[in-house]
């Protein structure tokens, strides 16, 4: 590597983890990780793992990017191999003129046959024989050795990490000792053996600051207790699961009571989906801010009930972090393949609310969204993330919170209110706006109704007659023109003379926003437009209808962003291209970069028609 | 906040609970089933047990799921609210509904098929949970509004109006709510309303998952001779074992008792079931012995009925959850939102 090609890799590379589940290697991963942010360099976390507790591969990808990237990264410029099982893989996804670093204890030239990188053997297993006793502490401290083994060969501060240790164990001081000695055998080792540090490594910059590094599962559950949610119910399911941990960990932190010891929210464990979103819809409509968290097979489960919901006007929130399917699919792999499921969500002519947070930042703020979102509309919101944005580590501006915010509760009538009216009509539309008053049981006498999923006229009487049925439907179809103006808009950048568009949702953003750039480089100028909500605005349409191409990027296989598009908006068909990425892997840029340049450089369509 | 309940035309004499009302403000809309439906005897029975416990109407919620059984709870107590649900899936919403707002009465009112075929792990949980509410299981043994298929608790042998023969054994709601730790398991007779309603009264004041289990004739399905749900056979094959009276709180207790043959039971609030003990060899405070003699009058096809089953001390779903006094829905929320300051405080571990 020449002077100037090692100097422009400083603070942008890529260094892959390959371990065994189960082992331990996750604390180190995560130190490594949060030592480069501490670091002030900007850095992406990225956890490939398998469905299974103990004894599979699994990988960690730190992606080190001192432009600020978000997405994962293309290329892998140093992998550490402690799975001996995959070597032979991860051999092979080392980039050319990389370095591959594994444990020498049982030397494996004959596998290790590339001359364009460098092999780097580590004697972990025996570092750590020789210097811990017991076989769970040998193979726990060999799985952080390796920490200070990269720590030497990147620069990375090891006092910074002490530091971190000291934080993770601040009630057992002893563990920081035992791990700290590990990472300083591995540090020491390389620096002997080694020309350290290597030309990829870090040097300390200051663009972290006023960050934070955290995961959306983490920063959903946080988003639900500053919205005011007092019930959760729940079934377990990859890769929600850690979203309800999180509501009950920071519960039970900011929300008990100090005198009584009474906690200010209640979490069920339910027997499965179908009685998860019963409980929420119970819960909902007695006037709590009740939400569950699942992921695509819990959203089939749910159908019949979120029918109901939407019928019969009840809010309710639910978080689908999205995994792939179809069936079981791969549960620990991300996709964006709940789309239609949730728009569409049940039997009959149904349609739902849905936000699309593209990062943890927004998975917190749009929490509070789709509870005043649900409450004001009176219908079920779907928060969809994905096990990219929910599980992985994400630097995020630090959420702030605005104490003057206020819950909307929506068209809720008080005693005071129901004391006033003469008569209440659950379903009918005072306003215009296609959103009916609600009440509550227990208010005022004044107050009840009779909720039922079957039909019913505008008074919230039972009925069978077309005409009532069809005006309560007319007007649940009005309210859906509502919802549209009140989700949070789509976020577009757009400069008039570009005639070519990249439209797309969630966690591509970090990958569209890297390939944005990439192509601007190479003088290829692409508008683009972040679908936040569903219904759509009318945003949508006016901004796609100004592009001769917009490349509808999303991260399935049936271009399930685009049929909403195609079925919900005027724009033709004809004006949209997919780039779709479905392997389970986070897209990257490069994906999308090759998607809109196989277009661009079409020899059949003339060049000038597309690109300024 | 008080509320006048608006005058309606009406005998003057006729008697006032302790709100002044009368029975009739605890009606609602007319039935829409079959004339002589056990469903609108048990109907009944809940106005009377409404009225004769002074519940303030808009402090019931009545919740259903789906079948001729579900549709009931549009016939009492019109000043509530109600909640017709889906099929099988009342328990949920009562869990929900109750996670929320711990101070009302909630009544759930289901059928066999509601919840024992297409609910029956709801209503499993619901019991595990020890969800305070009255469960009213009013059961025919057959599918009334799809046209009189067997349900899950039709018994072995019973005869379908079409002459089908049910060979699967029954799943007994008595049975399996005792197994599954239920500390109010009754069962009565729609023809019954003098063990009915004091029943259902004592259900209301017990803290916790009270089932009952009423044997409720479908006159148009299951009615007939070789139907084991039958007016007929219901009246020939039913015994009594315990008969529970209920007593208020604050009230004398003015019957006298003979030793050994009645047990006063106090609730929780005070009010006491006092269970004459028809069968002198039956204790209903014994979970094992009470199964054991359910499941012996189950061979001899005779239906053991009263409260059959009392533990009045169990914790029930909020006190498990640690939850407050205060519904949770009444909680303000600026308790309920930690502030700028804490959210600081918390990301600090993610700086």
């Amino acid at each position: 590597m020449s002077p100037a090609a090692a100097a422009n890799r400083v603070n942008d590379f890529a260094i892959k983890i390959a371990s065994v589940n189960g082992t331990g290697s996750a604390s180190a991963n995560g130190l490594l990780m949060k030592s480069i942010f501490r670091s002030g360099v900007p850095v992406v976390g990225k956890n490939y793992f398998p469905s299974n507790i103990q004894g599979m591969p699994t990988w960690y990808e730190i992606r080190v990017t001192r432009d600020g990237h978000r997405a994962r990264a293309t290329n892998v410029d140093i992998v550490v191999a402690l799975n001996a099982e995959t070597y032979a893989r991860d051999v092979q996804e080392v980039t050319s003129g990389g370095y591959f670093v594994y444990d020498s204890t049982w030397p494996r030239s004959a596998l290790l046959q590339r001359d364009d990188i460098t092999v780097l053997g580590v004697p972990l297993a025996r570092l750590c024989n020789e210097n811990f006793q017991g076989v769970r502490t040998r193979i726990l401290m060999k799985n952080i050795c390796y920490a200070g083994v990269l720590a030497a060969l990147c620069n990375i501060d090891l006092d910074i990490m002490r530091g971190l240790l000291a934080e993770t164990y601040a009630k057992k001081p002893q563990l920081v000792d035992s791990n700290m000695k590990a990472i300083q055998l591995g540090y020491d080792y390389a620096q002997q053996n080694f020309q350290c540090p290597l030309p990829l490594h870090i040097e300390k910059m200051d663009a972290t600051r006023g960050h934070i590094v955290i995961d959306g599962n983490t920063a959903a559950g946080l988003g639900c207790v500053y919205a005011g949610a007092t019930v959760g119910a729940w079934y377990p399911i990859t890769p929600s699961t850690s979203l309800m941990d999180a509501y009950k960990a920071f519960s039970e932190k900011l929300r008990v009571d100090p005198k009584s010891g009474r906690k200010n929210f209640i979490m069920v464990q339910a027997e499965d989906e179908l009685a998860s979103i019963g409980m929420v819809i119970g819960a909902s409509w007695n006037g709590a801010r009740a939400f569950t968290a699942t992921s695509g097979p819990g959203i089939s489960l749910m159908q019949e009930f979120l029918g109901l919901a939407y019928y019969t006007e009840i809010p309710a929130v639910v978080f689908d972090v999205q995994r792939v399917g179809p069936s079981t699919g791969m549960p620990t792999r991300t996709q964006q393949c709940d789309l239609r499921s949730t728009a569409y969500a049940s039997h009959g002519d149904t349609r739902h609310v849905c936000l699309y947070p593209a990062d943890p930042e927004e998975c917190f703020h749009m929490a509070r969204t789709a509870f005043d979102l649900a409450e004001r509309l009176q219908t079920p919101v779907f928060v969809l993330s994905d096990l990219d944005i929910g599980m992985n580590d994400w630097m995020c501006k630090e959420f702030q919170w605005d104490d003057s915010y206020k819950p909307d509760r929506g068209k809720v009538l008080n005693a005071e209110q129901l004391e006033k009216i003469e008569k209440f009509w659950r379903y009918y539309d005072h306003d215009g706006d296609g959103i009916p008053q609600r009440t509550l049981p227990g208010v005022h006498p004044k107050g009840a109704f009779f909720t039922r999923g079957s039909g019913h006229n505008q008074y919230g009487g039972y009925t069978e007659d077309s005409k009532d049925y069809q005006i309560v439907l007319d007007r649940l179809r009005k309210k859906s023109v509502t919802a549209s103006k009140l989700v949070p808009p789509a976020l577009v950048e757009q400069d008039p003379r570009n005639t070519l568009s990249i439209v797309s949702l969630g966690s591509c953003d970090g990958a569209v926003r890297e390939a944005l750039a990439r192509l601007r480089a190479q003088g290829v100028h692409v508008n683009y437009m972040r679908v936040r909500g569903f219904p759509f605005g009318e945003e949508v349409e006016a901004f796609m209808n100004a592009h001769q191409i917009n490349f509808v990027v999303e991260q399935n296989r049936d271009a399930q962003l685009r049929a909403l598009l195609t079925l919900e908006t005027g724009v033709q068909k004809s004006v949209m291209r997919s780039i779709l990425h479905y392997n389970g892997m986070p897209i990257s840029a490069n994906y999308i970069v090759d998607g809109v340049m196989a277009v661009v450089q079409d020899k059949q369509r003339p060049a000038a028609q597309l690109v300024r | 906040m008080t509320f006048m309940v608006k005058p309606k035309v009406r005998h003057p004499d006729l008697p006032k609970n302790e709100l002044g009302l009368t029975r009739r403000d605890y009606e609602a809309a007319n039935s829409t089933l079959c004339a002589g439906c056990g469903h609108d005897s048990i109907t009944a029975a809940i106005i009377e047990a409404c009225w004769a416990n002074s519940l303030a109407p808009q402090n019931v919620v009545k919740l259903s799921g789906i079948g001729c059984s579900s549709k009931t709870t549009a016939y009492f107590v019109g000043g509530a609210h109600g909640f017709n649900s889906v099929h099988g899936r009342m328990p949920s919403v009562a869990t929900g509904a109750n996670a929320a707002n711990r101070n009302l009465h909630y009544i759930g009112v289901s059928g066999d098929g509601d919840s024992l075929s297409i609910g029956l792990g709801q209503f499993c949980h619901a019991i595990r949970r020890n969800l305070n509410m009255v469960y009213m299981l009013e059961n025919n043994g057959v599918y009334g509004l799809t046209k009189g298929q067997f349900s899950a608790s039709a018994d072995l042998g019973s005869i379908l109006k079409k002459g089908d023969v049910n060979n699967q054994p029954p799943i007994d709601p008595v049975q399996l709510a005792i197994t599954l730790g239920a500390g109010f398991v009754a069962r009565s007779f729609s023809g019954d309303k003098a063990q009915l309603v004091p029943l259902i009264r004592a259900a209301m004041h017990h803290k916790g998952f009270a089932l009952i289990d009423v044997l409720s004739p479908c006159v148009t399905f299951n009615d007939h001779e070789g139907s084991t749900r039958s007016y007929t056979y219901s009246r020939e094959h039913y015994e009594e074992a315990v008969h529970a009276d209920f007593v208020a709180p604050a009230r004398e207790i003015s019957v006298a008792y003979k030793e050994g043959e009645s047990l006063p039971v106090t609730l929780h609030d005070g009010s006491q079931v006092v269970l004459h003990k028809v069968d002198n060899s039956y204790d209903p405070t014994d979970r094992s012995a009470a199964l054991a003699r359910l499941v012996e009058r189950q061979k001899q096809h005779e239906y053991l009925t009263g409260l059959l089953y009392i533990d009045p001390e169990q914790q029930e779903f909020h006190e498990l959850s640690g939850t407050p006094d205060t519904a949770l829905n009444q909680l303000p929320y600026e308790l309920l939102n930690p502030g700028a300051a804490a959210l600081s405080k918390v990301l600090s571990r993610y700086r």
